[in-house]
């Protein structure tokens, strides 16, 4: 008693699609059929569902295994503007929590105090270690810099009066400290001097928000309230007025921070917009070309490129809070990563770029070890392919 | 012919839709605990089906299937979905290792009509609780995945249905060679849920 049932989900459709339709390609197309045999035709693919079928799937796709680690951050300041996180060449992570600025060490996990402020002055709008390490400038929100040193637990110096208003992004290039303004202007300082304003560049006209030197120190990136990226050359300098940008960068439709230089790729900047945009652009610096714009349906709260591999990470806000990680240049996205309950406003980098950390105003601190362990593996081949080959030579 | 004199209770299209929604979501959770694409831990135990269930309390997770399982409840009660397939790959590689496979087969008579039909509630339970107790002992024969995976949701739909913004169309991420194994199926009279997990052969089998 044999029956064919016929198992839907067994059948090779794209076959049975290929012997219905392709079949017919080698006789004359312009023969008319007989409208029994087209009907006939139309009615068995459409019982196929082979015209009848569209396959969708989920635009934003699932996360990936949450954090590795999570760290209390009460009283993070829910602000935009800010950059309240960073993580030091002497591996040592710097993060502001209202007016306190408290020191986490990498090595041993272990957190110390560096300064609280007083209620008037505070809360601090922004810190960033200096390339060595052990010196880092916290601003506040009377637009106040201080610079201190985190080995002695002292500070050095209180630069004032750069800008009326605060600061909420700073960049290092050697002994300059860039900082930027709520008042728009974007300030060089040189922290050995006394007089220590020896630049000013003008361009934006509302808040300083991203702030990133290229890897070189001969271009530095600003991104603003107003929706403006400019591009700022060294070599433009002048010292009696200020500084006019090399490039005014427009494409953005919401305030920029998100701003990350390419460690593989001289010349090239990312850029991410806010709410309203939600884009992620590439530049060429050099021109000022955009090279390409990615919708990311996100606020794009920070970028970081991978020191590793040829991956950019993005951070966002609503509705998701996720990490992304995109492979370059084709944009493909490689991981979600969630686990943020609010708008992920500030990410920092290992010195060994393994490690990723975020914060959001959810008032947690969370690790990712998404640019994975640097490739310990490829010195260990060399090293055995020639005995002795450790040893110097001896002619 | 006897006939069985069990209670029937009246199913509506829109209650059919929520029950075939729901049961996706729980066998999607299940999948995942079983198949290990999230840690044990973040999985928590509730009571469905008359089962121990694991439900994922990780919030990314928690919202796409649920913002998923709303979508297919909406396309259910249109009569549109086909069938959903859950994929799971390898992360590294993004090649698909498993394929659920969920057809659907809708009663169009009760989409145009708005007709509703009758059958126990107690006995699609106890066909829903089948299926996931087939889910959990699969196990037992699908090859280990060793390495971290993602996983993926796919639906098919009639090609007559309008995107929403927050889907876009996709390849079937098909195995190549799979093995296969039908599972139990279960029906509310409006929409007939078929199961099969198709999965790429293991090494250890070849000869």
């Amino acid at each position: 008693m044999d029956r064919f049932i016929p198992n839907r989900s067994a059948m090779d459709f794209d076959y049975a699609h290929y012997m219905l339709t392709e079949g017919k390609k080698t006789k004359d197309d312009q023969t008319v059929c007989s409208p029994a045999k087209e009907a006939y035709r139309k009615m068995l693919a459409e019982t196929l569902n082979m015209n009848r079928t569209r396959i969708l799937a989920f635009k934003n796709k699932p996360p990936t295994r949450s954090s590795e680690r999570t760290l209390d951050a009460p009283h993070l300041v829910d602000d935009f503007y800010l950059n309240l996180l960073d993580w030091g060449t002497g591996n040592v992570l710097a993060i502001a929590l209202g007016n306190t600025v408290y020191l986490w060490d990498a090595s041993d996990s272990s957190t110390s105090e560096l300064v609280t402020v007083d209620d008037e002055n505070g809360p601090v709008t922004s810190v960033s270690w200096a390339p060595d390490g052990r010196h880092i400038a916290i601003c506040l929100n009377n637009s106040e810099v201080h610079l201190w040193d985190s080995t002695s637990n002292r500070q050095l110096r209180t630069m004032r009066g750069c800008h009326r208003s605060r600061v909420g992004s700073m960049a290092w290039n050697n002994h300059i400290l860039t900082t930027g303004g709520m008042d728009g202007q974007i300030v060089n300082n040189d922290v050995r001097i006394k007089s220590h304003v020896v630049e000013t560049y003008r361009g934006h006209q509302q808040e300083v928000c991203g702030l990133k030197w290229s890897a070189s120190g001969q271009q530095l990136a600003s991104g603003g309230n107003d929706n403006l990226v400019h591009i700022w050359d060294r070599s433009m300098a002048s010292s009696n007025s200020p500084t006019q940008w090399l490039h005014r960068l427009e494409d953005h439709t919401s305030a920029v921070k998100a701003l990350a230089w390419c460690p593989f790729q001289s010349n090239l900047l990312a850029t991410g917009g806010g709410g309203g945009d939600r884009t992620i652009k590439f530049w060429n610096t050099h021109t000022g070309t955009c090279l390409n714009s990615v919708d990311t349906g996100s606020q794009v709260c920070a970028l970081m490129w991978s020191k590793n591999e040829r991956e950019l990470l993005s951070s966002h806000g609503f509705t998701q809070n996720q990490l992304t990680l995109w492979k370059y240049p084709s944009m493909v996205k490689m991981a979600v990563l969630t686990g943020h309950t609010s708008r992920v406003l500030y990410m920092a980098q290992s010195p060994d770029g393994c490690t990723v950390v975020s914060a959001a105003g959810d008032e947690t601190l969370r690790f990712w070890n998404v640019f994975g362990a640097p490739e310990v593996a490829k010195a260990a081949p060399k090293a055995n392919n020639e005995p002795f080959s450790r040893l110097n030579r001896i002619r | 012919m006897a006939s069985r004199t069990v209670a029937k209770d009246i199913i509506t299209l829109r209650g059919s839709a929520a029950i075939v929604s729901e049961f996706f979501g729980y066998a999607a959770n299940s999948i995942l605990y079983n198949r290990g694409v999230y840690p044990e831990e973040s999985f928590a135990k509730v009571k469905k089906y008359g089962l121990p269930m694991l439900l994922t309390q990780d919030e990314g997770v928690k919202s796409f299937i649920t913002n998923l399982t709303a979508q297919l409840s909406e396309w259910l009660e249109s009569g549109k979905l086909q069938r959903v397939v859950m994929v799971i790959m390898s992360k590294a590689t993004n090649e698909v290792l498993e394929r659920w496979n969920f057809s659907i087969e809708t009663d169009s008579e009760v989409v145009e009509k708005s007709v509703s039909r009758e059958k126990s509630d107690r006995e699609i339970m106890r066909e829903i609780q089948a299926i996931m107790r087939q889910v959990a002992s699969s196990i037992t024969y699908l090859p280990c995945l060793d390495e971290p995976c993602v996983f993926d949701v796919l639906a098919y739909t009639d090609k007559d249905v309008a995107v929403p913004f927050t889907w876009i169309e996709s390849d079937p991420k098909l195995i190549a060679n799979p093995q296969m194994v039908k599972l139990h199926s279960f029906d509310t009279k409006i929409h007939k849920v078929d199961t099969l997990v198709s999965y790429k052969n293991d090494e250890w089998d070849e000869q």
